[in-house]
């Protein structure tokens, strides 16, 4: 990890590319810094702090926040009186561990690498085009991201919302979306596709502040087409959060407010007062994009981002060379991460040769024994953490406590328990006292039990023999004001804590070898790329299909948004995975039974029809769910009872066949025909584009043609935007309706009549156009038999449900199943690539390893006690255990590489039978009979 | 991540330690390969650091 780092050259060719970066002194040493503040206390000048957008001041000599990595402090030299002027240097003599130093020099290093992945993030937009919101002139005129500093509670105001003006409460927000987005005035004409779920995010927190406060959102388009996104403003405005379409043209002080000018659709001029306005503003390529591409020669799109393709969408033009995130056009975090995980097997399979040789592998010396009858020694350290425990707790006194238990054969204080010295100490302390089971009392074990679990295992200790106590987050921060109280907590704490240290046993480590081999299942674009991306990366995949041929959805498009040639592709895509000696290709086919578990999957694959029916059975590490879904088709606007009413993918074969009147003279789409709130609850993504580019066909075929859509919300996200502009300067009329008023389809003779409310006009409109084309959503193909298979949850309209929507987009509840393509949700093509290269990166992860580690505090049954009623089967949610038959009678078993150790089962277990390694019965109960015995100390 | 070693086989640098930087260079290490984060601000997180409610607790595993 190299911090504030500059790329200064790149030059090589992909395997060995030569890469000059320059890091900039932060004046402290890292090793040394302690990260415990007093440095920032005593330094005396002021500097804006740019991580809470300027809302707050902090000192030359700071940390960003307090978990930030690395955690050290860094000195700003914009502001630093000794290094701006040459004086002060306080700081130095403060610090007790001697880690500031002025005499750091920027250092150039070289570094060899075979491949280079992208990810600059965004830049923000100029405060210039802001002006017009009196951004700048008046305080009370906000950009989002400082509104989100402003509502975090760890933020400046801890989470208090004012007005900077007089410190008041606001009564009255607004929140004006795409500013500085599909603005042409300063050259973006893109969507940032983000600004509409963080205002609605930012609005429904705010409500939770403040129930009573108004607010109102100004919008062009919600632009809420990720998966599920539409639930949340469905909820915004159940709980009364307005939405108004509109775009507004100023804002201007008005007494002491601002009032908002705008123009409604129907033509009306408006204003409105507010007390504080949030300027929702877009992603912007990054401040250096440029400076980026000159160093790596890649290629920039017309806005400044990484130019890619619609079937490489992370591929610059360099070899070598790929992007990920916002750098590749505006996108929020699932998609980020999505993105990395496939740039990640990109490289990967790039640079597949030279796998495994750049890593360490960290060695432990031999574990000590430590019998269950072996009389307990147990050390206890309690922690000062500079004075961020000490200042309140009285730490000598806890340690004292301690020392005075049963079994507690050493106890002591540390300054900073996490520092690279205490953990000497420790396994010093460790072998002298010949202690084996150690105690600390800290801070979280959330970020910290993994270090201290290092340091017992470089001590030959098993990491399971150590109990941490968080003395700092539980005692000296929340009791901040009552510092006795917070020491006899502390001393409950510890005193539970070595109770409960006296019946901890070492749980061994185990691992599970992996087959290498994957299962995908679905050969659409999803499931080929996956395979071949596996491949490319020298693993073996079984791809199944249930139809006789593959190719999926993409066989019915033909070209994208973008103008890249579908078929072309989709011929490529067949043609390596039909070449491949890495996939096995299995159509007809489908998944009769699954057993096992990550690593090691048996599964029966039944293809064939009749009296061909075969069925085979496949050993394999990992699953890779790609089933796909296809179009929707619904029961109105008489789609399928009048040849004049076709769906976008029906226009789409039609515009790119033969057909001399391919491209009518009157064309109406209507958008969300049966999504959103209809037939289907959501909305399904890719339909407003898919219209835009038919559109954009028939206008290519026939300049003449007259095109009117109507729509709800036009969701031309990104890059995508451009088509919908380019659209409505050839005359495209785009009409808006609302849900309450959806258009009508009548038949008329031969014609087909439309009947709708025109909202700019205000009047009723009839029309017999030549065709209607209805954009109609994506369904996703049979996921319940796969769900109730591989125990796969789903979401509520039956797209697989991934394990954390926004961190773990392509993994499933279950180790070792992955999901990609429509069967997660709906996507455009693009998203689907990127997607299944995802999936494939976090298959190949077990694959790479060959085993899957198991963390010891898995559960485990005692047979003799299991009674058999499988209660425990059937409440997990992770198919981490089954029935298995003992001597012929039902006993359930835990399958521990599944297991999530959520202790589920053992909480629900009618005979005890199951407990959790490192929280047995025996441990819990001593831990709570502990607390309720504060005279136990005396006792003994 | 240990201290870089200037010559080293199997090794990627990736530019931008925000969100996307920090998910490839995790995925790329357990894919076997050895990781250069480079980060200009002083520590890594980038914007997504910044966020209140969608990530509250805003650890990073590096």
């Amino acid at each position: 990890m190299l911090t504030n780092a500059d790329l200064l050259a790149l030059n090589g060719t992909p395997g060995n590319f030569t890469a000059t970066v320059n890091l900039r002194p932060r004046y402290i040493d890292a090793d040394a810094c302690t990260a415990c503040g007093l440095c920032t206390q005593y330094c005396p000048r002021h500097h804006v702090d740019p991580y809470n957008e300027g809302l707050a001041i902090t000192r030359p000599i700071h940390i960003d926040y307090a978990q930030a990595v690395p955690a050290t402090y860094y000195i700003d030299p914009s502001s630093c009186l000794f290094l701006q002027h040459g004086t002060c240097q306080i700081c130095v003599p403060v610090c007790q561990s001697h880690a500031i130093n002025f005499n750091q020099k920027p250092e150039e290093r070289t570094l060899n690498v075979g491949a280079v992945i992208l990810s600059p993030g965004f830049g923000k937009i100029d405060p210039k085009t802001l002006a017009r919101f009196s951004y700048g002139k008046h305080p009370d005129v906000v950009t989002a991201f400082e509104f989100e500093r402003m509502t975090t509670a760890s933020g400046p105001f801890q989470g208090e919302i004012k007005c900077f003006s007089d410190g008041r409460h606001p009564k009255r927000i607004a929140f004006l979306q795409c500013v500085g987005s599909r603005d042409i005035g300063c050259n973006n004409g893109y969507c940032s596709s983000v600004c509409c779920m963080y205002a609605i995010k930012e609005a429904l927190v705010t409500k939770e502040h403040d129930p009573e406060v108004d607010i109102t959102i100004y919008y062009m388009d919600i632009r809420t087409q990720g998966k599920d996104f539409d639930a949340a403003r469905d909820r915004a405005e159940a709980i009364g959060i307005k939405f108004v379409r509109a775009k507004v043209a100023d804002v201007t002080p008005w007494q002491n407010r601002l009032q908002l000018t705008y123009a409604t659709l129907d033509g009306q001029h408006k204003f409105e007062p507010f007390d504080l306005v949030v300027l929702s503003v877009g992603l912007e390529s990054p401040k250096d994009a440029r400076k980026i591409a000159d160093i790596t020669k890649i290629d920039l799109n017309r806005y400044d981002f990484c130019a890619t393709d619609s079937f490489n969408p992370l591929q610059t033009s360099q070899p070598g060379i790929v992007v990920a995130g916002a750098f590749q056009g505006p996108k929020d975090i699932p998609e980020s991460v999505t993105q990395s995980s496939a740039a990640a097997s990109l490289t990967a399979a790039s640079m597949k040769s030279a796998r495994g040789k750049g890593v360490e592998v960290i060695s432990y010396p031999d574990e000590q024994k430590v019998g269950a009858t072996e009389e307990p020694r147990i050390g206890v350290f309690v922690c000062h953490c500079g004075i961020n425990i000490s200042s309140v707790v009285d730490v000598a006194q806890v340690a004292k406590y301690a020392g005075d238990m049963k079994n507690v054969s050493y106890f002591t204080e540390n300054l900073y328990s996490c520092s690279q010295d205490a953990q000497e100490v420790i396994k010093k302390k460790i072998k002298e006292h010949n202690l084996n089971r150690v105690v600390i009392a800290a801070c979280s074990p959330r970020t910290h039990e993994p270090l201290f679990q290092e340091t017992l295992r470089d001590a030959g200790l098993n990491r399971n023999l150590f109990e941490m106590v968080n003395i700092r987050d539980q005692c000296s921060w929340v009791h901040a004001g009552e510092p006795e109280l917070a020491t006899i907590k502390s001393k409950d704490l510890v005193r539970m804590a070595v109770c409960k240290a006296r019946h901890i046993q070492p749980l061994p480590e185990q691992t599970v070898p992996v087959t290498s081999k994957a299962l995908v299942i679905g050969a659409g674009v999803a499931g080929m790329t996956a395979a071949l991306n596996l491949a490319d990366q020298g693993f073996d995949s079984v791809l199944i299909e249930k139809s006789d041929s593959i190719g999926g959805n993409l066989r019915h498009l033909h070209h994208t948004l973008a103008g890249d040639a579908v078929q072309a592709h989709l011929q490529n895509l067949v043609a390596k995975v039909r070449a491949s000696k890495h996939i096995e290709l299995v159509c007809n086919a489908e998944l009769a039974q699954t057993a096992g578990f990550i690593g090691n999957f048996s599964s029966v694959i039944a293809s064939g029809k009749g009296a061909d029916k075969v069925e085979q059975t496949v050993d394999h590490g990992v699953i890779i769910v790609a089933t796909g879904g296809r179009e929707h088709r619904p029961e109105k606007y008489l789609l399928g009872k009048s040849k004049k009413v076709v769906t976008q993918q029906e226009l789409e074969k039609q515009l790119a066949g033969k057909g001399k009147n391919r491209a009518p003279g009157s064309v109406l789409m209507i958008q969300c025909a049966g999504s959103r709130g209809d037939d289907l609850q959501y909305c399904s993504k890719v339909c407003c584009n898919h219209a835009l580019k038919n559109i954009l066909k028939i206008k290519e075929l026939n300049p003449q043609s007259q095109i009117i859509v109507l729509y709800r919300d036009m969701r031309a996200y990104g890059f995508a935007e451009d088509a919908y502009l380019e659209a409505r300067k050839m005359g495209v009329v785009f009409i808006p309706y609302e849900v309450d008023r959806k258009p009508e389809v009548t038949e008329k003779g031969a014609k087909v009549q439309v009947r709708f409310f025109d909202s700019i006009m205000q009047e009723e409109v009839i029309m017999s156009p030549d065709l209607v084309a209805l954009s109609v959503g994506i369904v996703p193909d049979d996921t319940d038999t796969l769900s109730k298979l591989l125990k796969l949850p789903v979401t509520a309209n039956s797209f697989f449900l991934e394990a954390h929507v926004k961190l773990r987009p392509v993994e499933m509840a279950v180790s070792g199943v992955y999901v990609c393509g429509l069967a997660h949700g709906p996507k455009p093509v693009d998203e689907t690539i990127v997607q299944a290269q995802a999936a494939a990166a976090k298959a190949a992860i077990p694959l790479v390893k060959g085993y899957v580690k198991v963390d010891p505090i898995v559960s485990s049954v005692e047979q003799d006690k299991c009674i058999g009623c499988g209660l425990c089967v059937s409440l997990c949610p992770y198919g981490a255990i089954v029935m298995q038959k003992v001597d012929g009678k039902r006993k359930a078993e835990t399958i521990s590489a599944s297991c999530k150790a959520c202790g589920i089962c053992a909480a629900h277990c009618p005979t005890f039978a199951i407990s959790m390694g490192g929280f047995t019965n025996e441990q819990i109960n001593s831990q709570i009979e502990a607390f309720g015995d504060r005279a136990q100390v005396t006792a003994v | 991540m240990g201290k870089a070693i200037h010559q080293r086989e199997g090794a990627v640098m990736i530019l931008g330690g925000g969100i996307a930087g920090i998910q490839a260079a995790l995925d790329l290490t357990e894919l076997g390969f050895y990781v250069y984060l480079v980060e200009k601000a002083p520590a890594v997180g980038g914007v997504m650091a910044q966020l209140d409610k969608t990530f509250p607790t805003n650890d990073c595993a590096l």
